[in-house]
């Protein structure tokens, strides 16, 4: 390295490897219950890192929570932005992630057609 | 390229590598793979957190959540409940020790609420042996601050406003320390780390440099730049080969990123640094004594002045300071030194890092604000005493520092009050004693380590401690004398007085402090021959009590056959042939044994 400028930028680089543990960010919530395991979270779930590394997303976090009752409605998936109300999307297949992913993770607009819940927080 | 969901710590210090986290490591790994977990599931090695009591540990991001006393076969629960499922393990969260409440959260955790970890700000957060990581959280900013925007009068002046002071155990101002080697005359200057950490009971230094290497590094190449100074020596002792390997690693990995070396970061300032492995001396730890090892000489202090800001390493001006002191360094310039001083009282500023051991029952390692109160640590976030039992006295400071009772639990913790009542910062080591503990025979310990530590260049130091060193064991024994305490007073005044260096000037502080708040218990082992802690075995006698119901265990137990009785009769215990072992009271069902 040749200046403190350098360095800053090593640092913009290599921030991603401990950004997890002084979690900020956008946050995607998979409900990994035993219903949502049964009704398929587990592949909801890997589309989603998939999709997160494909566009090479930063200051997202991928988390899972057990069974909030809904399980008629599993897979559920909370996208949780900075300042927003928390949204439930309903019913997500692999197939679903792209969109969530594309529209309200990255561009901040809500998917209305799965939305099955919105929590004011 | 995959996504990492989660981070896995699982600190690797010494402590919890002792008690098996290499093991859970490895189990962990191979279980990650085999659920195809290892693409989205990120391991990290990091040094320690300090809750070394409850280790291993392991945390699991983002959501922060700290398993406690993590085995190998608990492994398949945090794979497949956690990772998998997101649950979190119940049974293996850290359990507060009054309210018996499992608390899921690091920070939630009163051990470390209290606490304000800058110096271990990284520890147990990052991995030691891996330079990104320690990029990542800011790491050599303040070092490229520095060789950019600041001249070596700057940074003085920064380390200055900071009022640090020397966190080995002396308190000097660490500011002044380089302005004197910065102003002594000499082309070539040294930058010296003094990792010898002798005290009983003392174990930060390993810990930062275990933990976070990077940090020292760079606040001995700032220092360096500071003082004119091209080359460093970090002298650490050949007991922490782990401190010493990834300080290798470090030092390795910086000249490669050229962080260290010449022409660092662009500039024109050349820094090199290089490990002296010492042999373990106590007296090494002391900085006269430690410049002539590196030397290749015999470690023994010579007087002072000159100081070794004017001639230290090879006759050169030498800035030394000792580990924390340096780990403090990089935050004071990339913060400023106004922010550290307001962190703190009035003259000590920023922070303190204690290693709690003894019957404390979280042990390991805590940093709190200067000005914090004994009890706070103790009881706040050392969890208080062991086994229920009544706290009796802290050791503070190591040898050189003193014992405190219960009156002063309450006493600002900072250099000048600690100072005043008879005890000493020191590097920070806190040994907690409850009532079982014999002041006398706590004081015979540290003469016993002073003893054999002293390295015989000096009378008083030599001869001085071991005279007091057999008045104390004539005591422990019952074989005290009416003027033993005056003795003892008289020769540890003589002794401070003449010894050479601060080991010897030191050495009699646990014996003062003893008899300045425990002068009955010396009383009752030289006068009644009684030792009241039930601690010295020549002074103990065990009874049996009415609540004897005569059923023969004791009996069975003596190894000397001095109890007599017959079944379900009263017992007695032969003084003259009992050996005082204790076997009998250990046995005893109806707790009928006393000890007095």
């Amino acid at each position: 390295m040749k200046s403190l400028e350098d360095l800053k930028r090593l640092q913009q680089q290599v921030k991603a490897k401990t950004s997890l543990r002084h979690a900020a960010g956008t946050q995607v919530i998979v409900g990994m219950g035993t219903c949502g395991i049964a009704a398929g979270a587990r592949e909801v779930m890997s589309a989603i890192l998939n999709e997160i590394a494909k566009r090479n997303l930063e200051d997202v976090t991928v988390r899972q929570t057990g069974c909030i009752g809904m399980c008629e409605k599993e897979v559920l998936v909370d996208v949780v932005r900075v300042g927003q109300p928390r949204i439930t999307y309903g019913r997500v297949t692999a197939e679903n992630v792209p969109t969530i992913v594309a529209e309200h993770v990255v561009n901040g607009r809500i998917v209305e057609e799965l939305v099955v819940a919105k929590i004011e927080e | 390229m995959e996504h990492i969901r989660a981070h896995v710590l699982i600190c690797a210090g010494t402590g919890c590598i002792s008690s098996g986290s290499k093991r859970v490591q490895a189990a962990l790994e191979k279980q990650l793979a085999e659920l195809g977990l290892d693409k989205e599931v990120k391991v990290v090695e990091t040094g320690c957190h300090g809750f070394c009591e409850m280790g291993p540990l392991v945390i699991i991001y983002p959501e922060g959540v700290f398993y406690v006393r993590v085995q190998e076969e608990d492994v398949k629960d945090i794979v497949e409940q956690h990772l998998y499922k997101g649950r979190v393990v119940e049974r293996l969260l850290y359990k507060e020790p009054m309210s018996m409440e499992r608390i899921p959260k690091y920070s939630d955790i009163d051990f470390y609420k209290k606490q304000m970890r800058l110096v271990l700000a990284n520890c147990g957060h990052i991995d030691p042996e891996i330079l990104e990581e320690y990029i990542a959280v800011g790491g050599y900013q303040a070092l490229g601050k520095a060789l950019t925007d600041m001249t070596p009068e700057t940074v003085i002046a920064e380390m200055k406003t900071s009022g640090l002071r020397g966190r080995g155990g002396g308190g000097f101002p660490s500011g002044m320390k380089w302005e004197f080697t910065a102003k002594a005359k000499g082309d070539k200057k040294y930058v010296v780390c003094n990792a010898d950490e002798g005290d009983p009971g003392a174990f930060m230094d390993r810990s930062v440099l275990e933990g976070d290497p990077h940090r020292v590094i760079e606040g001995m190449a700032i220092c360096g730049y500071a003082i004119g100074a091209d080359e460093g020596y970090v002298y650490v002792r050949a007991e922490y080969p782990l401190a010493i390997k990834r300080l290798r690693i470090a030092i390795k990995q910086a000249e490669e990123m050229g962080l260290l070396g010449d022409g660092i970061l662009g500039s024109s300032f050349n820094f090199h640094i290089k490990i002296k492995e010492g042999a373990g001396a106590f007296v090494c730890g002391e900085e006269t004594a430690l410049l002539a090892s590196i030397e290749g000489r015999r470690g023994m202090p010579r007087p002072r002045p000159p100081f070794p800001a004017i001639s230290g390493l090879w006759g050169k001006p030498t800035n030394i300071n000792n580990v924390e002191t340096f780990a403090n360094v990089p935050q004071i310039i990339s913060q400023g030194g106004e922010w550290y001083a307001s962190i703190g009282t009035e003259r000590s500023k920023g922070t303190k890092v204690f290693a709690l051991t003894g019957r404390i029952n979280h042990t390991g390692l805590a940093e709190v604000p200067m000005g914090i109160t004994m009890r706070e640590i103790i009881f706040d976030i050392g969890g208080g005493i062991q086994n229920g039992k009544k706290f009796k006295a802290v050791q503070i400071g190591g040898p050189s520092g003193g014992c405190l009772p219960e009156e002063l639990l309450d006493l600002s913790v900072d250099y000048d009050s600690l100072i005043q009542a008879g005890a000493m910062m020191g590097s920070g080591g806190l040994v907690v004693m409850d009532e079982t503990t014999c002041m006398v025979d706590v004081a015979k310990f540290f003469l016993t380590f002073t003893t054999s530590e002293s390295c015989g260049k000096c009378t008083p130091c030599r001869e001085g401690t071991k005279r007091m060193l057999e008045i104390l064991e004539r005591i422990t024994k019952g074989e005290g004398r009416i003027d033993d305490i005056a003795l003892l007073e008289e020769m540890a005044k003589n002794i401070k007085a003449s010894s050479l260096c601060g080991l010897g000037q030191t050495a009699p502080n646990p014996v003062l402090s003893t008899l300045k708040y425990f002068r009955h218990e010396y009383e009752a082992h030289i006068h009644d021959k009684r030792c009241p802690a039930g601690a010295c075995a020549d002074l103990a006698s065990y009874q049996v009590t009415e609540a004897c119901k005569g059923c023969g265990l004791c009996k069975k137990a003596c190894p000397v056959d001095a109890i007599s009785g017959e079944l379900k009769g009263l017992h007695v215990i032969d003084q003259d042939v009992c050996i005082r072992c204790g076997a009998c009271l250990a046995k005893c069902p109806f707790k009928a044994i006393i000890k007095g």
